[in-house]
């Protein structure tokens, strides 16, 4: 039996081909091409109207380091990451409460985080400039205080809380199954062996829930520097972000290479995290 | 001297009584087991010794302190998860080290501990080690090592023999005992699996339903079960239930078995007999109690179990004979069995 | 519970963050005064002159061309994507590459294709938004579905095979047919996806035939109107019924096995 049937053989490939064939010939011809189009613009110089001229160049990446565009990355990455943060500590207690919660709340609980991620990213955004008008109700809510009111619209806090609500539960989802999938004598354990309950949260819910954290932090971050909604609608245009250069690169400046550079750290970014990710999957062990 | 002592203890879930107002002593330095079958309570039990669950009613006191007020980190109590429950992202003195940072020791103390326990238990090549790169065995002497390391005043053990091969079982069990005899810890074993508790403890409490149907040492518990329960769940008895009179148990289509004198004559009780009590004979005219048809033989090496068809009685009865059996399968026998040789359990009516 | 009081202030701030944009918007749909901060009195005069807006039911119909090709485009080749690296692979290149498009970034997706285009000189318009909203719908098929072969039992299909049925018939009559709370899920997914993208089909659309988020977009970022309010709570209804509905399907299919 160790001589193998043509017929089989060949049954088999062809099972292949009829099923992952178009999928996979598809995602070559309109995702991978595209993506090998663009890494391939980062080293030729920019047409005059737009498009590229084939003479290699280095200096696409050098304008990375102008202190211009070095600000917009910079405060990006720092936007992001503080959006990020707030994602995680809303979203963790979030998250471990979701999982503690009896199975019908559970599904409760969960559906309702997901339902506003469901409803258009464009209203979503829209609603925080309502709510943050001079005139909206958060500044009304100040008036009857008595304070008052302050500008909200159009600041840093503004971008942050809009990619906040459109990411945060791309942060819970991935907490929750990282959570709900620890074994819960693990926490046992760790009482019996004399941990106060903070001491069992640093030490064995903390690490094992990482890989979780890591992927809610992915989830977060990249889109968040690679938004250009968010920064122009609350942030009023006057933040810049990653986002918002890359989009102006492709539309308005007309220079696809540079665009095709910023695009190209975003992707570092990404696979960056994806590493630190898989790092700490392996380091959380494989099971008790 | 008694180290813990469970007065009246019940917790019910919904409607499920896990519990039933529970009554135990548990004496300084023994090897004590929870026996019974799943749902007997007996694991809710562990859990309120550990402090993972409160009763509704009752109290534990350990050394005459109230150990319910105490919450679970603070307990002089530790476990061994039938589980494990290692710590996946923790090497295997990692683990070990874990319960003594707790209690904020010197570092050079821990390390040695550490160090002692794991040779102790034969793992110190494998301190180094995660615990998804150890066998089932090793796993569990590193829950082992963690829980003992802490110096415990009361040590349990979930079902500790059930995860592991024959082979590793018998090992393991020898191990637990010459460990609870050298560091005199006072071991509480939780098990469903009679062997276990028969081969490890020095008494054993049989559970059934939330209760406590019979606390003694193991050869006392086989030889004179004090419930039908236990008569029924402790080895392969054979029972008899009828009506004691002056010659013995008046069985309804069997006539008078022999059985010791009885608490109450005249009263219903139920007669069990060990298999190895059982002595077959030749039918001969006066010989024997009962007569029976074998129906299967089966070889166990160092014994053979009989299983006999007695007219008037729907169940085989058993018999085990060291060695080989004498008989045949087909083959008509008198079987009988000495007064003394039953035990008498009394049996109650209310039901 | 008891032991996690301290948990419930960030549970609850989270609930309340997430719901009260969409509270203020639906109340202010139903007002009356122009400026959205002051109660005039219930109306549903927003709704009567969205009806009246040309450019958002043209933008309608577009998106809803769009979704509806590029769901059945992305069921068809996400399905059979799950079924091929589920059974016929073990490569995790492959596996890989079918979730690329669902951890991409949407503006890097966005980029490549108006390259790509541009390139191939393709002319723009509901096709080239299509096709783009496939590529990632298409992963996201292919996730769902995957996960569902993944609790299948494959001595189904072994069970088919030995009963005479070749490998075609296998997958029509029994592949297929346990897959199908999968593919709805799939599907409904791919649909809800493609109805609220934005991004990508703002770098692969022609400036004549927008999609309803671009004609929001442009109506966004003129400032606040109360149209908007009502095009929001009527998208808002839309969206929570799809999502309801969908739970819904497939415990109904899933109880129907």
């Amino acid at each position: 039996m160790t001589v193998r049937q043509p017929a089989r053989v060949l049954g088999k490939a062809a099972g292949r081909l009829a099923t992952m064939g178009p999928g996979f010939g598809f995602l070559t011809v309109f995702l991978l091409v595209p993506l090998a189009l663009v890494l391939s613009y980062t080293v030729f110089r920019r047409g005059r109207f737009g498009g590229v001229v084939y003479e290699p160049t280095g200096e696409n990446f050098t304008r990375l380091a102008d202190p211009l565009y070095l600000d917009v990355v910079v405060g990006s990455v720092k936007l992001a990451a503080i959006t990020t943060l707030l994602a995680l500590l809303l979203g963790y207690p979030t998250a471990y409460l979701i999982a503690r919660l009896p199975a019908r709340w559970k599904v409760v609980a969960l559906v309702a985080v997901v339902l506003p991620f469901w409803t258009n990213f464009l209203i979503r955004t829209y609603a925080w400039i309502v709510l943050l008008n001079s005139e909206g109700p958060v500044n009304s809510g100040l008036k009857a205080l008595g304070l008052r009111p302050v500008e909200l619209l159009y600041t840093d806090g503004a971008i942050v809380a809009g990619l906040l609500y459109a990411y945060l539960p791309l942060m819970i989802l991935p907490l929750y199954s990282a959570v709900e999938r620890l074994d819960p004598q693990l926490r046992e354990a760790s009482a019996n062996l004399g941990a106060r309950p903070a001491r069992t949260f640093w030490s064995v819910t903390l690490p094992l829930s990482l890989p979780g954290v890591l992927t809610g932090c992915v989830f977060v971050f990249v889109p968040s520097l690679g938004n250009f909604v968010i920064p122009e609608l609350l942030g009023g245009g006057r933040r810049i972000m990653v986002g918002n250069l890359i989009r102006d690169q492709f539309l308005k400046a007309r220079d696809w290479p540079f665009g095709s550079v910023l695009a190209l750290a975003v992707i570092a970014v990404l696979v960056l995290l994806l590493f630190a990710q898989a790092w700490a999957a392996r380091r959380a062990g494989r099971g008790a | 001297m008694t180290l813990i002592s469970i007065n009246g203890v019940s917790r019910r879930f919904g409607e499920v009584t896990a519990l039933d107002s529970v009554v135990l002593e548990i004496r300084q330095g023994e090897f004590f087991a929870l026996l019974g079958p799943s749902g007997c309570g007996k694991t809710t039990l562990l859990r309120i010794l550990a402090g993972f669950e409160q009763p509704d009613a009752g109290a534990v006191l350990l050394d005459g302190a109230d150990l319910l007020a105490t919450p679970a980190h603070r307990r002089p109590v530790n476990l061994m998860f039938q589980s494990y429950a290692l710590f996946p992202h923790m090497s295997v003195e990692k683990n070990v080290a874990y319960g003594l940072e707790r209690e904020r020791l010197p570092r050079a103390e821990i390390r040695e501990r550490v160090g002692a326990v794991l040779e102790t238990v034969g793992l110190a090549a494998q301190a180094r080690r995660r615990p998804h790169e150890l066998s089932g065995g090793q796993r569990q002497r590193v829950a082992l090592a963690r829980a003992v390391v802490k110096r415990p005043r009361l040590l349990l053990l979930d079902e500790p023999l059930s995860a592991l091969d024959k082979k590793v079982r018998s090992e393991m069990q020898l191990e637990l005992k010459r460990l609870q005899h050298e560091v005199g810890i006072t071991f509480v074993v939780v098990t469903h699996d009679q062997e276990e508790a028969m081969s490890l403890a020095d008494r054993i409490a049989v559970m059934n339903g939330g209760r406590v149907e019979q606390v003694d040492a193991p050869a006392d518990l086989y030889e004179r079960p004090r419930t039908t329960f236990v008569a029924g769940f402790i080895g392969a008895n054979n029972l008899f239930t009828g009506r004691l009179t002056g010659k013995g148990l008046d069985v309804d289509g069997l006539g008078v078995l022999p059985a010791p004198a009885g608490p109450v004559e005249g009263g219903t009780a139920m007669l069990a007999v060990r298999p190895e009590r059982i002595r077959l004979g030749p039918v001969t005219a006066d010989q024997g109690v009962l007569r029976g048809r074998v129906v299967d033989v089966s070889f166990y090496g160092g014994v053979s179990h009989v299983a006999l068809s007695v007219a008037g009685r729907d169940r085989n009865v058993l018999a085990a004979t060291q060695g080989r059996a004498r008989v045949e399968a087909g083959a008509e026998v008198a079987v009988s069995w000495d007064a003394d040789d039953g035990a008498l359990v009394p049996v109650a009516l209310s039901g | 519970m008891r032991r996690h009081g301290w948990l419930r202030l960030p549970f609850w701030l989270t609930y309340l963050f997430l719901y009260a944009p969409i509270v203020v918007l639906v109340v202010m749909s139903f007002n009356r005064n122009r400026s959205p901060y002051s109660w005039g009195g219930f109306s549903l005069d927003w709704y009567g002159t969205l009806a009246g807006n040309a450019s958002i039911r043209t933008g309608l119909v577009n998106t809803l061309i769009v979704a509806l090709g590029s769901t059945a485009l992305s069921t068809v080749l996400g399905t059979l994507l799950a079924v091929g690296l589920a059974r016929h692979t073990r490569s995790r290149l492959l596996d890989a590459l079918s979730t690329l498009p669902a951890i991409l970034p949407d503006l890097v997706i966005a980029i490549g294709l108006l390259a790509f285009y541009s390139a191939v000189k393709l002319t723009l318009g509901l096709h080239s938004v299509l096709i783009a909203h496939t590529v990632f719908g298409m992963a996201f098929v292919a996730a769902v579905v995957r996960a569902r072969l993944g609790g299948m039992d494959t001595s189904l299909e072994e069970a088919s095979r030995d009963l005479g049925a070749t490998p075609l018939t296998t997958f029509v009559k029994v592949t297929l047919p346990t897959l199908a709370p999968g593919i709805v899920a799939g599907a409904l997914l791919a649909f809800t996806l493609s109805l609220d993208e934005f991004v990508i089909a703002f770098f692969t659309a022609a400036p004549s035939e927008p999609t309803l988020p671009i004609v929001i977009y442009s109506m966004v970022r003129f400032g606040v109107t109360p149209e908007i309010n009502a095009l929001a709570t009527l998208l808002l209804a839309v969206s929570f019924t799809v999502v309801i509905v969908a739970q819904r399907l497939t415990r109904l299919t899933e109880a129907l096995k």
